[in-house]
């Protein structure tokens, strides 16, 4: 059976959910080999073995945290040419991205990023994509050389197949070109102790009309009733509202939860791109000609004000 | 010694209007008003940041695209820009991100470089590529998805937001740089610089000035290939209910029903 190259996203060797996704779509298509690289590479093997690694090729060295996205694309490479698989797939981060399309230039392939899912066919997986801020749906293939593919958070389930997930070293000697870009200085982003945004199963956004900072901790404690990550417009975030890594839309987050609860927010197109293909949308909005009603499940026109804590006091009576 | 910038611009269709595809499945560049695209406003707007702060520097706008594309240099050069590249060739019709990243790598040589700023994705594509791209080509460092920039003694430095942190760059020139919106507002052409734009050299070169082979880009040379697309059906309408004073019970038991609590 062809084997398939998964590039790993993981934090010291835990390894993020997208990943695990990524090898349920890989297993579709063949074997799943993985590449995990940096501190704590050999201890995402036991997970990725659960869900059907039959390999994992680590490496770690200092240079993948002092430069810039060049020593991932060079070890993926090494891993490329060592297995050459049907296929690459690579998790659809910012980073991912610009690693996938390096690679894919190096061994003349061509690359589609964002798939949303992926299958077997006849000359080589069809990715499925979201375009046009999500109001198309294509289908793609690559035509030349080995298909790199990026996949979105939440395109596929996590499912338990366990595999041997063999650890073996890989031998990578950097380019040049590998330390162009040194990173001089990482500040670790604060946990906030919700869900990852591109992972929350529920996902909360405010908007303008949630009218202040101070205002957000209304949205937050019902995201905490519900174990929901929070969200926020580009308006929210650009009054200084909301931190920009919570962005969601066409130049923040894309998310496609089972549920998303957008409150004081109207609904332009930039931001439906990054939220439109979620399952289940609640709005809440004073004005009933917001556009975000045409995306609505369900709907209330009302002051979010009023609503939201309603609504918060209802869900904790209920739970008891 | 001049600074020279060149800055990567895309011609696309208004996110706000009705955005389709062609009978040969690329995008409708023809049934709907085009524009600069908004996320290459910001790397404009550092491009010439940048420049105010340097001695000498010289500031050029590159497009690949149609006639109408000229309409995106226009505004860029509105906006302050030196002069401008239009890569214009029936032939590049259908070209993908891998294709855009290799004519605009061979005009970025031709023009002359020391710094290339692209913007973080294009506004149709929304790939976020070509400027890692652009690096891999050129043999440069890449410093993209800056939200701070600035440039001193030959050196590019910056700060990219990531999801786990947020980090420092340093990189020398020559580099390929792609900044994000959070870089900072792009000013708004002023009358004079409108009236200044249309005197200001606007080059046109085609695949032949670049020394391409027409094999190596168009729906030819694309190395994918979109074998169909679908607008995606419209969600059933749904169930909109005015707050009477219990809108959030009623929101509650809408989430209940569909097993959320
Ligand atoms: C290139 C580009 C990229 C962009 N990227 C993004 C992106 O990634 N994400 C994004 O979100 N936007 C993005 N935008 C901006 C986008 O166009 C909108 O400006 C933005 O989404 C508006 O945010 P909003 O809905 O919070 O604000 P508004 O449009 O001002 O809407 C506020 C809403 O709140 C309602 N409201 C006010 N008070 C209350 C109340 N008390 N109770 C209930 N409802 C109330 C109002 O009726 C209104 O509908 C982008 C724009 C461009 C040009
Ligand atoms: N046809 C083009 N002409 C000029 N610049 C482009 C073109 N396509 C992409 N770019 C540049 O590359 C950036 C990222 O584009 P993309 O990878 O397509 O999302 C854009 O913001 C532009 O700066």
């Amino acid at each position: 059976m062809a084997e398939v190259l998964v590039y790993v996203d993981h934090v010291d060797g835990a390894v993020r959910k997208p990943t695990l996704e990524l090898l349920t779509l890989a297993r579709r298509i063949g074997e799943p080999v993985a590449v995990a690289l940096g501190g704590g590479a050999a201890d995402t093997a036991a997970t990725l073995a659960e869900h059907g690694t039959v390999k994992v090729l680590t490496h770690d060295a200092a240079e993948y945290a002092e430069y810039l996205v060049v020593p991932k694309v060079d070890a993926l490479q090494v891993a490329y040419e060592r297995v050459s698989p049907a296929a690459v797939l690579v998790p659809s981060s910012a980073e991912g991205k610009e690693i996938a399309a390096r690679l894919a230039l190096r061994i003349g392939s061509g690359i589609i990023t964002d798939a949303i899912d992926l299958e077997a066919g006849d000359e080589g997986p069809v990715a499925t994509q979201s375009v046009f801020a999500a109001s198309f749906v294509t289908k793609s293939r690559v035509s030349k050389g080995t298909p790199v593919i990026t996949v979105k958070p939440n395109s596929a389930a996590v499912e338990a197949a366990p595999a041997a997930g063999t650890v073996e070293a890989l031998a990578v000697s950097f380019s040049e070109k590998a330390t162009g870009t040194k990173i001089t200085g990482r500040t670790a982003r604060e946990s906030t102790g919700r869900p990852e945004l591109t992972e929350a199963a529920i996902v909360l956004s405010g908007g303008r009309g949630v009218g202040g900072a101070e205002n957000f901790a209304l949205i937050e404690t019902l995201a905490d009733s519900l174990g929901a990550a929070v969200g926020a417009s580009r308006a929210a975030v650009d009054a200084g509202w909301y931190p920009h890594t919570n962005q969601v839309g066409q130049t923040g987050k894309s998310v496609s939860p089972q549920l998303y609860i957008a409150s004081g927010i109207s609904g332009a197109i930039q931001h439906r791109a990054g939220m439109q293909t979620s399952k289940t949308i609640v709005a809440i909005n004073k004005d009933a000609e917001a556009p975000i009603f045409d995306l609505v499940d369900y709907g209330v026109v009302g002051d979010l004000f009023e609503v939201v804590p309603q609504l918060t006091e209802e869900i904790k009576a209920r739970k008891g | 010694m001049s600074l020279r910038i060149v800055v990567t611009v895309k011609y696309v269709p208004d996110a706000t209007g009705d955005r389709h595809f062609a009978d040969d499945l690329t995008v409708d560049r023809d049934g709907v008003d085009g524009l600069l695209s908004e996320l290459d406003e910001y790397a404009v707007e550092q491009a010439l940041r940048i420049a105010e702060a340097a001695d000498a520097a010289e500031v050029t706008v590159l497009t690949i695209g149609p006639e109408d594309a000229k309409d995106a240099l226009r505004k860029a050069l509105s906006m302050g820009a030196d002069k401008a590249v239009h890569v214009e060739d029936e032939e590049l019709h259908g070209t993908d991100a891998i294709g855009t990243s290799l004519v605009l790598a061979k005009a970025i040589e031709k023009a002359g470089y020391d710094l290339v700023i692209s913007g973080m994705a294009s506004t149709d594509g929304a790939m976020g590529v070509v400027p890692a791209l652009l690096a891999e080509r050129l043999g440069v460092p890449q410093a993209t998805l800056l939200s701070e920039v600035s440039v001193e003694d030959g050196t590019v430095k910056g700060r990219r937001d990531g999801d786990a942190a947020s980090e420092r760059l340093q990189a020398r020139l020559p580099a390929v740089v792609s900044v994000t919106d959070q870089s900072g507002e792009a000013r708004y052409p002023s009358f004079k610089g409108i009236m200044a734009a249309k005197k200001k050299p606007v080059e046109s070169w085609d695949l032949a000035d670049l020394e391409i082979d027409t094999e190596e880009v168009g729906l030819g040379g694309a190395s994918t290939t979109v074998e169909a697309a679908a607008e995606r059906p419209a969600r059933a309408a749904g169930t909109i209910v005015r707050d009477e004073g219990e809108g959030g019970k009623q929101l509650a038991e809408f989430l209940a029903s569909q097993k959320f609590i």
